[in-house]
């Protein structure tokens, strides 16, 4: 009985976690379309796929919109996502940590 | 018979519902979704709803058995890709669990919530996406016609006319000829494919038959990426090609495929070996049927859902739609996709709908080894849509690059181009 209450409640919790979880793949659609549908990358487009931690990723992506690391399209890109968003990408493509 | 080996699966599954959060949560948000139209929008649309949302039945309804992109046509007309690489069958998207229905529709029931096939099937649904692309209006241009369109092809709805027509005129075009391209004011698809087509036309004529020419007719003053596509003209197709805007009598309002000549707005008429006529476009008919059109020809949409202001319950992508400054593209349309797919399940679990970002990405080649592109961010703004403040635009011009980086910047991009497309299609299709 106690058991089904817990589940119960986990069931419930469920839809704040489920929102973000709906952000997430929206976000990565915009990565998808050159990078491929897990972020392998090809035809010199580079591979986002587990590459960096997540630090890293942020660093990059920041860099990329400071102008701070030559770039042919992502400086424009990484400059239209809230640091919230890169958060999101960052934990989707990063390492496991 | 996938969906009913989902549907027992999804019935199992319910009296284990609070054992498995997981699919309780699934089972929350099932629902039927139809997908009307197979290009860039809705195949991106059925695979994504079949990764992310396992309890959505998807019916993708389709008349043709395979896809021919837009996108790299253009290099088909150069020679550079035959029409195997551009073209794609929907096997893969049904192995993923997609009902892909080869079947003209007839007519869309919003009311009753179903759609009716040319076969008489009716087919019934939760949620409607419709990604029903664009028609030509045959005769904006007098004389410009479905017949005329033979003899000057337009070579921009696959699924009308394969590029593969122009090619051959193209080809069969003596040294010394001349290429005349009519080119619409906007709003119409893919607002850099002109003058990517421009180049890649030099591109063969520069290779192949060096004494032609190339006139372009515009009935505007300015195009998407211009200052970039002009510099790349001067610098690799010198004396070969002539744009003309709308100020310098570049609108063509006549043609007579017969004679194959154009006649501009203040009555100057031009003869060519090849005449390309891209004509203007609205909304493909089943969209206009389906009354989701308004008097401009396209489909007004809420910016936050993508709904239909004109119909309920149907979510419109793509082309077909009112989306400024989201231009019409293929990168458009799968992320209208993914984002209209996100609100159908929040909606079936009676959740609201997530924050809406779209995207572009879009090259063009304009040389062997010379790509350009535009990107853009866009979010809902209180009116339509807005580009992220800040983000986007074009690649730098020449002037802002050392000849070097210059080099290496232009060669990327059309690496990069490859790529994008290797990859988009893909998704869709792989």
């Amino acid at each position: 009985m106690k058991l089904k209450i817990v589940l119960c409640f986990l069931v419930l919790s469920a839809p704040p976690v489920f929102a973000q979880a709906t952000d997430t793949p929206l976000l990565i659609g915009g990565c998808q379309g050159c990078h491929g549908v897990s972020g392998q990358g090809g035809q010199g487009i580079p591979s986002i796929k587990a590459n960096h931690s997540r630090d890293e990723f942020m660093a990059l992506m920041r860099s990329f919109s400071a102008n701070e690391r030559p770039a042919t399209i992502m400086g424009r890109i990484s400059r239209g996502y809230s640091p919230e968003q890169t958060a999101l990408l960052a934990a989707h493509y990063a390492r496991p940590q | 018979m996938a969906l009913s080996r989902r549907a027992f699966f999804a019935a199992a599954a319910m009296p284990a519902a609070l054992a498995a959060p997981r699919l309780a949560h699934a089972q929350a948000g099932a629902g039927r979704v139809v997908i009307i139209g197979g290009g860039f929008g809705g195949a991106s649309a059925a695979r994504f709803a079949r990764d992310n949302f396992p309890a959505l039945d998807v019916t993708l309804i389709e008349r043709s058995r395979t896809f021919t992109t837009c996108p790299y046509g253009n290099l088909v007309l150069a020679g550079r890709r035959d029409m195997n690489s551009i073209t794609f069958g929907y096997e893969k998207l049904a192995a993923r669990g997609v009902r892909v229905v080869h079947q003209s529709v007839v007519a869309v029931d919003a009311a009753a919530k179903q759609v009716r096939l040319a076969d008489g099937a009716q087919v019934p649904y939760d949620r409607l996406i419709m990604s029903p692309g664009i028609d030509l209006r045959w005769g904006a241009i007098e004389g410009y016609d479905e017949a005329a369109s033979e003899r000057m092809p337009h070579g921009w709805v696959p699924s009308l006319q394969p590029i593969s027509l122009l090619r051959r005129q193209l080809e069969a075009m003596p040294d010394g000829g001349r290429f005349v391209m009519v080119i619409p004011d906007n709003p119409f698809r893919c607002p850099p494919g002109p003058y990517e087509r421009i180049s890649m036309v030099a591109e063969y004529l520069k290779r192949a038959k060096p004494r032609s020419k190339l006139i372009a007719l515009d009935a505007k003053n300015g195009f998407s990426k211009q200052p970039l596509f002009q510099d790349a003209w001067e610098e690799l197709y010198p004396g070969i090609i002539q744009w003309r805007g709308a100020s310098n009598d570049g609108r063509v309002t006549r043609v007579n495929a017969a004679a194959m000549e154009v006649e501009t707005e203040f009555g100057e008429k031009l003869k060519g070996d090849v005449v390309n006529v891209i004509p203007p476009q609205m909304a493909a008919k089943i969209a206009r049927d389906a009354g989701l059109a308004n008097q401009s020809g396209w489909c007004p949409i809420k910016p936050a859902t993508l709904e239909s202001t004109q119909v309920e319950g149907i979510h419109v992508l793509g082309d077909a739609t009112i989306a400024a400054p989201m231009p019409k593209s293929g990168f458009v349309a799968s992320s209208h996709a993914k984002h209209a797919v996100a609100c159908i399940a929040a909606s079936l679990a009676g959740r609201a709908p997530p924050a809406a970002t779209f995207f572009n990405t879009c090259y063009s080649h304009v040389g062997a080894d010379y790509g350009i592109s535009i990107v853009g961010v866009f979010r809902p703004g209180p009116t339509g849509f807005a580009e992220v403040e800040g983000s986007g635009g074009v690649s730098p011009r020449n002037a802002a690059l050392t000849a070097e980086r210059r080099k290496e910047q232009r060669q990327l991009e059309a690496l990069y181009a490859d790529g994008w497309y290797d990859s988009i299609t893909d998704e869709m299709f792989g």
